[in-house]
Formats: structure tokens, C-alpha cells, sequence
């Protein structure tokens, strides 16, 4: 078979390895993805990004419109343009899919995130956790003489940095609902 | 009207109200209500298959060669996980589906219950849309939703779960028109600004290329139709995938031939070397562009594809238009007519100039042979003898399937089954026997290998039972051709478990089932035995012993672009400048 230049046994001339070398700058998108409220939709939302190989960085899910049984799934995304726009096209054939919309293309949107932060400590630790509590407007929303419970929200770049503030000074759960969002404006 | 009837009473019902005359499926614990109804009724006919994938590919060759969609009937559990890879073939073929599952009654749904399967889970990535229904009064109106999304926008396979307490209950009936299809309303129309900037281009273009896929075959014939005028009118060359053959005819003037990694020289190089390329309906997968980077370079890409997400996919695209091939051919028509019917053709005419040299490289010869059968040989044959017949070919998987396309051709769509992207070995022995039982009287033959062919070979029983006349015409090469030849040139000759040991004697086969058995290894004896296969008024099993280490060229390595493709055993020699034999 020498007709072929191909060395015998190499590998390297397998079909797997068509990708494009020439990737480009991934970046993060939020999208909100408007589907009826039925059985098995976040599944097939959830089963896209892993059999697809896409990318989820927060994902959270509630009915919006208890009368039009619809629900807003928002899920932040990174990749590349080509791989986000690859991503909002294979969510808009999803049959109960209604609507998918870029929030990041749109401008920057308004991103909020509710986090519960549990915080055991005495002394000195414990009213320095209050304290920057109320710097970031964290409130109380449980407390015992060993412990509070902190809950705060905003975007997701000031709940870590709240977080990572409460590691030193005994953080020892946190419950993260994920990004919300809207576009600005109308 | 509203009528209460029970929930299996309403399967029966919308399938005749949906014009559904042939269901092809096998019974089962979990579907026996729905059985009882079939037993009492004589407007649709059963087809027992002898194994559940096999139910979901005849449905495939139904639906294939009819344009209507395929309707298949599973028990849950292991009739539903059996249909699991007929459901993926089809969505990859993009074939309207409708297929039902029986599943244990609602009230066991989550106990491991017997023959108990999460249906829905396991079918959710491999169809276009699936329901499990709890409610009898929702059965009517999710069954005309499934026909409505099977068949409109890309089709494909939908999966409908019934559980058994839902079959048995009465519920209310509703017609088709009633049912709430509102939100699926797939764009059909293309964009009319985009379609003018398409014949601008194609006015001006030198070195055009239409390159048509299954979503031509998919829009109806209307819009093969519509294709045929405007490539004749424009005089521009074109290829199609292995899926899209027959949309434009094998006799016409512009055609190619097929392209891609097994593709014909002029097709493959029309492709690399085009200043416009006009993609009709094809999704740029890896078996034709080969290497990506070096995809096409020079040419102007126009995408015109039904679903979005094929767009920009894997080759980024100047002009996407979304909309039904047919619409929008109709449009690219009236607009280019309107506008003088022009073409740059004094450009086009060196351009076939060009194509002409590489047509002149026939890369189709082989080393012909006066003591064995050549698979290409006894393709070309074939292709002789029933060309002018009313001939359905459907294939299995591997290097006969590759050159089935090479060597037959199809003057009309819908003649032409075959696992495209899915690949699925074991799919062409079934298919013919739904592409026969929608066409009782035509000629249906199946191309296969001995090995493909041996993974379905228990619907000898199928076809026996059902008088199905289908012709196998199997090219036993006793190796898994393909395996072979990619161990040969790829993987250093080591034919790791790539033979076929053990074969059986197809003749004494074929008779145990009350079928004709030929056997056949003289090149003399070959158009005698395929006049006698095709005379004879019931099925053929045709072992038809070829040359066992033939390889399929033209080839494009994987991972090469299409101008380094490889011609036969000769390529080297071409490939140095000299000439092809």
C-alpha cells in the first residue's frame, strides 16, 4: 500500500481529529430559554449541553407563567461565538423550546444570585463575619451562639468575593441558587 | 366530533385519521390493549417483525420511499431499548417517525417494575420529540402532534410511551384539526433578499457548484422538480450526498456524480476548486469536507437548510438561508427568470472544461477480472440489468454501500434507502421489506454485504410471511470490507477480527425459509443469475462471491482535503502526473 504515503499504523491520520486548531476567545453568555412546563423539558435542556459537550456554568429553572405553562430556564454559557451561536440554535429546535435569548448579546444584563452562607465561629471571628455581613449587606436570617446563617444576594462575582471572606472565619456550607437575569431597559 | 373511546381504541383511530394504512411492530405485555384493537379492525395492516429494530428501519424504508411517515409499534422495555438504534438512524437521516412503546401502568412507573424501562430517558437525545402519556385525555391531541412535528420543519423520529392503565382507560377523542400545534411552526419561507443575493451570485459566478443533500429528498418531489429546472437552466455542475441521489438524475447532463470521502474525482474536485458553492440541503458533515481548514477554500459558501443549527455547524457559511429547499428554489427560480436568466457563461463553460479533464481521469476504473466477480463488476451489472425497471435499492453498510453509489444510478427521488449518518450495519435487509410493502409490485432490491446483511437476517421470517418479493443481493467478500480496507491502509494490515468465520450456506438458508438461494462465483454465469433473481416471484437470497481484498476508491484519507484523494491502486502514478489505466 505504499500507494497512499500514509505510514503504516499511524494514527494520526484518524477521522476523530478533523477540529478546527483555529480556536477563537471564549467568552460567557447568559441566556434565557423560555419553555413549556412540562415532564422531561429541563431534561432535554440539560441533555444538549452534556451530549453536545457545551459548557454550564449556572444554570437555574421556575415557572414564570403559571397560566401559559411556562417556565424561564437561565443558563450562563462560555464558548466561542461560533459555539455560542451553535448553542442557541440547537436549544431553539427543541420542540417545547419557545423562545432563546442572548442576555449578554442584548447588553450587559442584570444578573442576580441568592446565596445562604453557613458560618460557625465564637470571638473575634464571628463578630468580624457580622460585621463584613453588613458591609455586604448580607442579612441574618439564622443564628445560634456558635453560628449564623448569612443570606445575601447580587452578582455572582460578589457572592464569591463574600465567600471567599467567610473561609478564614469558619464557612462551612453554602447553598447557591444561580443567576437570574433580565435585560435592561424595554 | 368528540367521541369517548379507550386510550388503545384512540391509537387505531388517529392512525386512520392520519391516512396511516401499515404499522410495522411486534406485541407484547404492555401493548396488548392495542393489539386487541388491531386484531378487530381491517383498515391498517400489521407487519409482525421478527425483532424491534427491524420494525423501526422498515418504518424507515416505508417512509422513505414514500414521503409519508413510517409508523412503528414496540412493547416497553426490551421492545422499546431494541428501537433505541432505528430511532438514532432515522434522526440522523432525518426521517418522520411515529413510534409507539407500550410502558407498565402509571401507577408502576418508578418500581422496576417488569419489563419496566425509563423509555423517555433513554429515547429523549435519540428523537426529534417524546411524550410519556398519563392521561387517556391527552392521548388524541399528542398523537396529532406527533404527526404534525415528525413531518414538519426537519423531520424525524418522535416517540410516544404509553402505558398500559392509559391504553385501557376511556377518555375523549378529538380530531386532528383540534389539536394544539400553534408554537412548532418550522420556517418554510426563505428570506427574500437573501435568495436575490443568491442569483446575483450565481449571475456572476465562474466556477459554480450545487451540492444538494436528503433535505432535498426530504422537501417532496416538488422540489427535486424545481432543482432539475434551475440546474439545467443555469447549465451549472452538480454533486449531491450520499443521502441526496436521485433528487437530480444520474442521466442529466450537470450531474457529478456523488461527492465526499468515497465521492467521484470531478465531484471532489469541483468542490475544492468552485468560486460559488450553493449547499442545498446538506450539513457539511465529515464524510465530505474531509479535512475543514482546507475545505473549499477559494469558493463563495450559500447554505440553504431548513434547521438553523446546521448553519455555521461545521463550515462558516457567507449567505445562510433558513427555509424548505422547495420554497426557496421556487423563489431563487421566479427571481433569477425575472432578472433574464443570466449566467456568467463563457466563465461556466471553461469551468466544465476543466471538470471535463477531470471526468477523462475515470476514476471509477478498476482491474476488471475474468475468474472472480468484482464487486464493482457485479454492481455495474446490476445497474445494467434493471436500470430501466421500477427499481428501489436500499443498502447496508460499508464498501458496498459505497459502491452501490458509485455505480448505480437513480433517475428520481425516493429510490434510494440508505444509512447515511448513523451507518447502521443491518439497516437494508429490513428497509427493503418496507420499501416492498409500500410498493408491492415494484422491483426492491437490498445491496449488502454478508456481514451487514447477517444482522438482521431473522426477518427472512418477516418477508416469508408477508409475500415481500425483496431481492438481497449480498457481495460476500467474507471479510467486513471496510474494517478490512481501513486495517490494510490505516492500522498497518493487521485484519483484527475483520473477516467473517462461520458463514452459513446462504442457499440452504434462504430455502429453510421457503426462499430461492443462488449462489454465484463465475463472472459468466453472473448476468444469467441476476435475470433469474430478478424473474423470480419471491424473495432471493443472491450470495454473490466476489473478490475478497477489493478497495473502495476513489478515497479521501480522513483528515485530508478533497484535491488529495486517492484513485485505486494507482494513485501514486496520478498523483506524479502520469496516467490513470
Amino acid at each position: 500500500m505504499s500507494a497512499l504515503k500514509i505510514k503504516k499504523g499511524a494514527s494520526s491520520h484518524s477521522v476523530y481529529d478533523l477540529r478546527d486548531s483555529h480556536s477563537q476567545v471564549e467568552s460567557s453568555h447568559t441566556l434565557a430559554v423560555i419553555v413549556d412546563n412540562e415532564a422531561g423539558a429541563l431534561a432535554r435542556v440539560i441533555g444538549l449541553f452534556s451530549g453536545r459537550g457545551y459548557n454550564i456554568d449556572s444554570l437555574t429553572v421556575a415557572e414564570v407563567d403559571h397560566k401559559g405553562h411556562l417556565s424561564r430556564i437561565t443558563v450562563v454559557t462560555r464558548g466561542t461565538e461560533s459555539v455560542i451561536d451553535q448553542i442557541k440554535a440547537q436549544l431553539g429546535r427543541i420542540v417545547p423550546v419557545h423562545e432563546v435569548k442572548d442576555l449578554t448579546v442584548e447588553g450587559t444584563p442584570v444578573e442576580r444570585e441568592l446565596a445562604l452562607l453557613k458560618v460557625a465561629g465564637t470571638g473575634d471571628k464571628r463578630v468580624e463575619a457580622l460585621r463584613l455581613a453588613d458591609i455586604f449587606r448580607a442579612n441574618v436570617v439564622d443564628s445560634t451562639l456558635e453560628s449564623f446563617v448569612f443570606e445575601i444576594t447580587g452578582p455572582s462575582a460578589k457572592i464569591d468575593a463574600f465567600a471567599d471572606l467567610m473561609r478564614p472565619l469558619g464557612l462551612m456550607e453554602v447553598a447557591r441558587t444561580g443567576v437570574a437575569a433580565l435585560s435592561r431597559g424595554v | 366530533m368528540a367521541r369517548q373511546m379507550t386510550g388503545a381504541k384512540m391509537v387505531l383511530q388517529a392512525l386512520k385519521d392520519h391516512d396511516v394504512d401499515t404499522v410495522f411492530g411486534y406485541p407484547g405485555g404492555a401493548v396488548l390493549p392495542i393489539y386487541d384493537e388491531i386484531f378487530q379492525q381491517n383498515d391498517i395492516r400489521h407487519i409482525l417483525v421478527r425483532h424491534e429494530q427491524a420494525a423501526i428501519h422498515m418504518a424507515e424504508g416505508y417512509a422513505r420511499s414514500t414521503g409519508k411517515p413510517g409508523v412503528a409499534l414496540v412493547t416497553s422495555g426490551p421492545g422499546a431499548t431494541n428501537a433505541v438504534t432505528g430511532l438514532t438512524d432515522a434522526l440522523m437521516d432525518s426521517i418522520p417517525l411515529i413510534v409507539f412503546s407500550g410502558q407498565v401502568a402509571t401507577f408502576m412507573v418508578g418500581t422496576d417494575g417488569f419489563q419496566e424501562a425509563d423509555t423517555v430517558g433513554i429515547t429523549r437525545p435519540c428523537t426529534k420529540h417524546n411524550w410519556l402519556v398519563k392521561d387517556t385525555e391527552k392521548l388524541a391531541e399528542t398523537i396529532h402532534q406527533a404527526f404534525h412535528i415528525a413531518t414538519s420543519g426537519r423531520p424525524g423520529p418522535v416517540l410516544i410511551d404509553l402505558p398500559k392503565d392509559v391504553q385501557f382507560a376511556t377518555g375523549t377523542y378529538r380530531e386532528a384539526k383540534a389539536a394544539r400545534v400553534d408554537h412548532y411552526q418550522p420556517q418554510v419561507k426563505g428570506d427574500i433578499e437573501a435568495i436575490t443575493r443568491l442569483v446575483e451570485l450565481m449571475e456572476t459566478a465562474e466556477r459554480p457548484v450545487f451540492y444538494t443533500g436528503g433535505g432535498v429528498i426530504n422537501s417532496g418531489p416538488g422540489a427535486s422538480q424545481l432543482l432539475r429546472e434551475l440546474v439545467d437552466g443555469t447549465g451549472f455542475p452538480i454533486t449531491s450526498t450520499l443521502m441526496g441521489l436521485g433528487a437530480y438524475p444520474a442521466s442529466g447532463k450537470s450531474w457529478l456524480g456523488m461527492l465526499g470521502m468515497h465521492g467521484l474525482y470531478e465531484a471532489n474536485l469541483a468542490m475544492h476548486g468552485c468560486d460559488l458553492m450553493i449547499n442545498l440541503g446538506a450539513r457539511f458533515d465529515d464524510r465530505i469536507t474531509g479535512r475543514t481548514s482546507d475545505f473549499s477554500p477559494k469558493s463563495t459558501k450559500v447554505h440553504v437548510d431548513i434547521d438553523a443549527s446546521s448553519i455555521n455547524k461545521i463550515i462558516h457559511v457567507d449567505l445562510p438561508i433558513i427555509g424548505d429547499i422547495g420554497h426557496v428554489l421556487e423563489d431563487a427560480l421566479k427571481i433569477w427568470k425575472a432578472r433574464g436568466r443570466k449566467t456568467n457563461a463563457a466563465a461556466v463553460a471553461k469551468w466544465w472544461a476543466k471538470i471535463d479533464t477531470w471526468k477523462k481521469v475515470n476514476c471509477l476504473a478498476y482491474t476488471g477480472s475474468e475468474k472472480t466477480i468484482k464487486p464493482q463488476y457485479a454492481l455495474e451489472r446490476l445497474e445494467a440489468l434493471t436500470k430501466d425497471r421500477d427499481r428501489y435499492i436500499t443498502t447496508e453498510v460499508g464498501q458496498h454501500q459505497m459502491w452501490a453509489a458509485q455505480y448505480l444510478g437513480f433517475e428520481d427521488p425516493n429510490r434510494w434507502m440508505t444509512s447515511g449518518g448513523l451507518g447502521t450495519m443491518g439497516y437494508g435487509f429490513p428497509a427493503s421489506i418496507g420499501v416492498q410493502i409500500a410498493h408491492p409490485d415494484s422491483l426492491v432490491i437490498n445491496v449488502a454485504g454478508e456481514a451487514s446483511w447477517l444482522m438482521n437476517m431473522q426477518e427472512m421470517g418477516t418477508a416469508t410471511q408477508f409475500r415481500t418479493p425483496v431481492k438481497q443481493f449480498i457481495l460476500n467478500n467474507e471479510r467486513l470490507g471496510m474494517v478490512r480496507q481501513w486495517q490494510e491502509l490505516l492500522h498497518g494490515e493487521r485484519y483484527s477480527s475483520s473477516w467473517s468465520e462461520s458463514l452459513p450456506d446462504f442457499v440452504k438458508l434462504a430455502e429453510s425459509f421457503g426462499w430461492k438461494g443462488m449462489i454465484v462465483s463465475d463472472p459468466a454465469d453472473l448476468d444469467d443469475a441476476i435475470m433469474e433473481m430478478i424473474n423470480h416471484d419471491g424473495p432471493v437470497l443472491f450470495d454473490c462471491l466476489v473478490e475478497k481484498h477489493e478497495n473502495c476508491f476513489p478515497m479521501i484519507p480522513s483528515g485530508k482535503p478533497h484535491n488529495e484523494m486517492l484513485l485505486s491502486a494507482d494513485a501514486e502514478a496520478f498523483k506524479g502526473g502520469g496516467a490513470l489505466v
